[in-house]
């Protein structure tokens, strides 16, 4: 089995991504963590797998359809008691607008 | 190498939003300009929890779709989830088709004047709308409305197949014939349900290798696409031929208003989505019946439209073109045709008094509301000469204004031909007696003399005579 080095650079992208910002400490048990987790996945190489479809469903169910009619009134009120911040009927975010 | 010697390369990916009453994985609504969140629930929005199920509509018109655009359908699909984090997103991840996209290799015929030509579709894929970003200027911060999150789309991937500004503009006018005839979207590109973002290389005319391509978004209206693409290639030439540098592969936002285009930050370019299946959404299995139901509710297309007209109306080409340009004006003249049996001029009052109509209103075919059985009633009373081809236009306004029933209008308004005997005469012996002159100048050969006594009789009758019925019995009176 190989050991899975995860570098700074694999850690910078890996904030980016998931929109995080690590302390050094926090980066270095990171680091070892998905070493960990990596190694771990790598055992399901042993299995010989040629030949099997990819698995993205356990039950074997499909085409499960809703018909196109509207069974659903005014939600903005639910909707928004989830918003830490809202005006005018809507959610409040730090601007995205580049100028 | 002078630019001239460089070729355009263009491949587009086109979103379309289907014409669906409800969102894509949830009954919530999908109209247009509802209050802020209105239509919203917990799938739309992303929460914890809840269960996204297909709209069997959007799959339908996803495959309609495909079926027009000569694509292979993929019997056995499924929806994946790309990953990225966004205020517009609340899922933080948006439900799409990666690996096994509904539809497949493809291909659609356009026309410009330099020929036909196929432009290939590399594949159809469903996915979901996102939330609208509004700036809010008083607070300097970012307002998020999610009534068009989860709103189904299809993104149509073309083949980079296209050379030129007017090659993209008759493909796009070609998917929006198809996809208008199909009624799968009302596709407006001014208004947001058909987007297009543009992918744009150079590289030396006549070769086959392809240049480093950069993605233009932001592209809202025909001309714009234009403008882009001549305002992008040019700048990668001279950034080739003038910097000698080489094209960088990253996607720009075009400013329509200084016709050029600024890199967008490399962090949202980052196109690291990681894909993976979503296990909400069990696969999407084809079947036989299902296609077959499809296929029969295809309509005849424009271009099956456009043969059919020739042979069975013999319209000309120009008629054609217009009658064809829109499914609906086209029942009309088809019904209005049937009804009255007189194509031709079924064709002309819709091609031109109709158009007339359209422009001065600014309305489209999908406004008119007059009933093709009105029309057709007005075009055969003119050509039965019960109206003046004058009162038959005044008529024809109002027949297109409130759909009126046309010989009750002309009862109403007086505009219905005299066609009494008596009253004729006895105004034909009147213009004879009060005109004598006109009358001996017509007995004496003077044929034009008649105007003035057809003149006279049309105004002793307020303009309700046939001028040529007025013209034949006066002709008769003075030959004796
Ligand atoms: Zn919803």
């Amino acid at each position: 089995m190989s050991e899975h080095v995860i570098d700074d650079d694999t850690i910078d992208n890996i904030e980016i991504l998931a929109k995080l910002s690590l302390t050094d400490e926090e980066r270095l048990q990171a680091k070892a963590d998905l070493s960990e987790m990596l190694s771990y996945i790598d055992r399901l190489n042993e299995l010989d797998t040629q030949g099997v479809e990819p698995m993205s469903h356990v039950f074997k169910v499909s085409n499960v359809f809703r018909e196109d009619v509207v069974t659903n009134g005014d939600g903005s009120a639910d909707t928004l008691s989830n918003a830490p911040a809202r005006k005018d009927g809507m959610y409040q975010v730090p601007r995205t607008f580049e100028e | 190498m002078p630019y001239e010697q460089y070729e355009t390369v263009i491949g587009l990916e086109t979103h379309v939003e289907l014409a669906t009453k409800t969102k894509l994985f949830c009954g919530c609504s999908t109209e247009f300009g509802g209050k802020p969140n209105s239509h919203t629930c917990p799938v739309c929005t992303g929460m914890p929890g809840s269960l996204p199920v297909l709209n069997r509509q959007a799959l339908k018109y996803a495959i309609a779709v495909g079926l027009a655009t000569h694509c292979e359908i993929t019997r056995h699909s499924k929806f994946d989830r790309k990953n990225y984090f966004y205020p517009d997103n609340p899922q933080n991840y948006q439900i799409s088709q990666l690996y096994l996209p509904i539809c497949r290799n493809g291909w659609v015929e356009i026309s410009t004047p330099s020929g036909k030509k196929k432009i290939g579709i590399h594949e159809i894929h469903m996915e979901e709308d996102a939330g609208k970003l509004i700036h809010d200027e008083w607070t300097d911060s970012s307002l998020v409305d999610y009534n068009r999150s989860g709103v189904p789309l299809i993104e149509i991937v073309s083949e980079p197949d296209m050379r030129s500004g007017e090659e993209v503009t008759a493909y796009l006018e070609k998917l929006r014939l198809i996809l208008s005839y199909l009624g799968a979207s009302d596709c407006k590109l001014e208004e947001g349900s058909m987007r297009a973002d543009v992918n744009i290389s150079v590289r030396p005319a006549g070769s086959s290798l392809f240049g480093t391509r950069c993605e233009m978004k932001n592209i809202n209206s025909f001309k714009a696409i234009e403008r882009c693409i001549r305002g992008e290639a040019e700048r990668q030439i001279e950034r080739i031929e003038e910097d000698k540098k080489e094209v960088v592969q990253e996607t720009r936002r075009w400013d329509d208003n200084k016709e050029s285009s600024k890199a967008m930050r490399s962090k949202e370019d980052a196109k690291d989505y990681r894909y993976f299946p979503d296990p909400d959404l069990v696969p999407i299995d084809v079947s036989d019946e299902l296609l077959a139901e499809i296929k029969e509710e295809q309509p005849e297309f424009q271009e099956e439209k456009a043969v059919r007209y020739k042979e069975e109306y013999g319209l000309p080409d120009g008629d054609i073109r217009v009658l064809t340009s829109d499914k609906r004006l086209a029942e009309i003249f088809e019904e209005t045709a049937k009804l009255s049996g007189l194509p031709k001029k079924a064709s002309n009052w819709l091609i031109v008094e109709t158009q007339q109509l359209m422009k001065e209103k600014n309305e489209e075919p999908k406004d008119l509301h007059f009933s093709p059985e009105h029309l057709a009633v007005l075009i055969k009373m003119a050509d039965e000469n019960k109206v003046s081809s004058g009162a038959a236009r005044q008529i024809f306004n109002a027949v297109y204004e409130n759909d009126c029933d046309p010989e009750a209008y002309a009862k109403e308004k007086g505009l219905l031909i005299v066609h009494d005997e008596g009253a004729l005469r006895a105004a034909a012996e009147k213009a004879i007696d009060s005109n004598p002159k006109a009358a001996a100048d017509y007995r004496a050969g003077k044929e034009k003399a008649i105007g003035a006594l057809v003149g006279f009789v049309m105004k002793e009758l307020h303009g309700k005579a046939d001028p040529g019925q007025a013209g034949q019995l006066l002709a008769g009176l003075l030959k004796n």
